[in-house]
């Protein structure tokens, strides 16, 4: 492996406080760099990993950039067609009531063609996790719009901009599904700075605790950057999200139980 | 007091260069090397050693997790 080690007296196993999980598979991540597809992978990984439920766990892979998110992590996953992860997710939970069962899913597969499976599966409060990475454009196919575009975002099928009047306004799919009586427990996160990223972790892990309650559906929505989509840096289209997708996405628990 | 000193060890080969890392660090000690990696991307390093303290905030957002956090404490 290619490193370089600058202070030797500081790097030693004894002095080690974080590393990459080993539920994250070795293979280099598929994502464009900056994308916060990997973080999302590593904080569920990570859960996983501290409730000690690796070998209960069942995630279902969507379609889209997170394909293969099977190939990366290192616990049973199945993958669903397009959209149908929760409908998967439902049979294997109802299936298997004892194991962890978790979809994870991006805005054009959970918004778009999976609707129906998404709010029937969370009617229904199901007790599974969804992970729902929204980053308002479809990635993998080439930028194209997606339910969860902005009002005005420029992408490949919308060059002058998403006209809210022939093309409708973008989808709140977590705000939707919070209204429904079968969720649980309703968040919307990022991945874009470390004390995001903690409280992301804390949500995610807390929508794992409560399958053991089995209350109903828990739902983390994860806004996150597409800096390939959008045509922008890394950091630029980390500003821009910060500045654009969060006025009309708000970070924030939107459905809590009640204590 | 005790000073706490951090290092960090990046995976080059698999760094992206994405630098989401570098304003993340409250100290300021990440820069992109001038060097390429196999991939061709400028690869994350430590600019100034000294100043680490092995907060793991850059490791904790690097979304392909090549940052790996050692802490030590020194007298």
């Amino acid at each position: 492996m290619a490193e370089k080690i600058i202070n030797k007296d500081i790097v030693k196993e004894e002095n080690l406080v974080y590393k990459k999980t080993d539920l994250l598979t070795d293979k280099p991540l598929s994502y464009c760099p900056g994308c916060g597809h990997g973080t999302a992978h590593r904080l569920v990984m990570e859960v996983v990993e501290e409730l000690n439920v690796q070998e209960e766990t069942i995630g279902i892979a969507p379609v889209g950039c997170s394909v293969l998110a099977y190939e990366f992590m290192d616990i049973d996953m199945q993958q669903a067609a397009h959209g149908r992860a929760p409908a998967l997710a439902t049979a294997i939970k109802r299936l298997y009531p004892e194991k962890y069962v978790f979809t994870y899913q991006g805005d054009g597969d959970l918004a778009a063609i999976g609707t129906a499976e998404t709010i029937h599966a969370c009617n229904r409060g199901e007790n599974i996790t969804i992970i729902f990475v929204n980053n308002g454009i479809y990635g993998m196919t080439g930028g194209q719009m997606a339910p969860t575009t902005l009002p005005g975002m420029k992408s490949s099928t919308s060059p002058y901009g998403r006209d809210v009047q022939s093309m409708g306004a973008p989808m709140k799919m977590t705000e939707l599904v919070a209204q429904l009586p079968g969720t649980y427990f309703v968040t919307r996160q990022a991945v874009h700075t470390p004390s995001a990223v903690r409280k992301a972790k804390k949500a995610i892990k807390k929508a794992f605790e409560n399958q053991k309650l089995k209350k109903g559906l828990s739902f983390v929505e994860i806004v996150s950057n597409c800096n390939s989509g959008w045509k922008m840096t890394p950091l630029k289209s980390n500003e821009w999200m910060v500045d654009n997708m969060f006025p009309a996405y708000p970070l924030g628990d939107i459905k809590v139980p009640e204590e | 007091m005790a000073k706490v000193k951090g290092s960090i060890v990046v995976d080059i080969e698999k760094c992206k260069g994405c630098e989401v890392c570098i304003p993340a660090c409250p100290t300021d000690v990440i820069r992109l090397a001038e060097d390429v990696n196999g991939k061709g991307y400028h690869y994350a390093y430590m600019e100034n050693p000294d100043n680490c303290t092995g907060c793991v905030n850059c490791a904790i957002v690097c979304p392909d997790g090549v940052i790996t956090v050692y802490r030590k404490k020194v007298e």
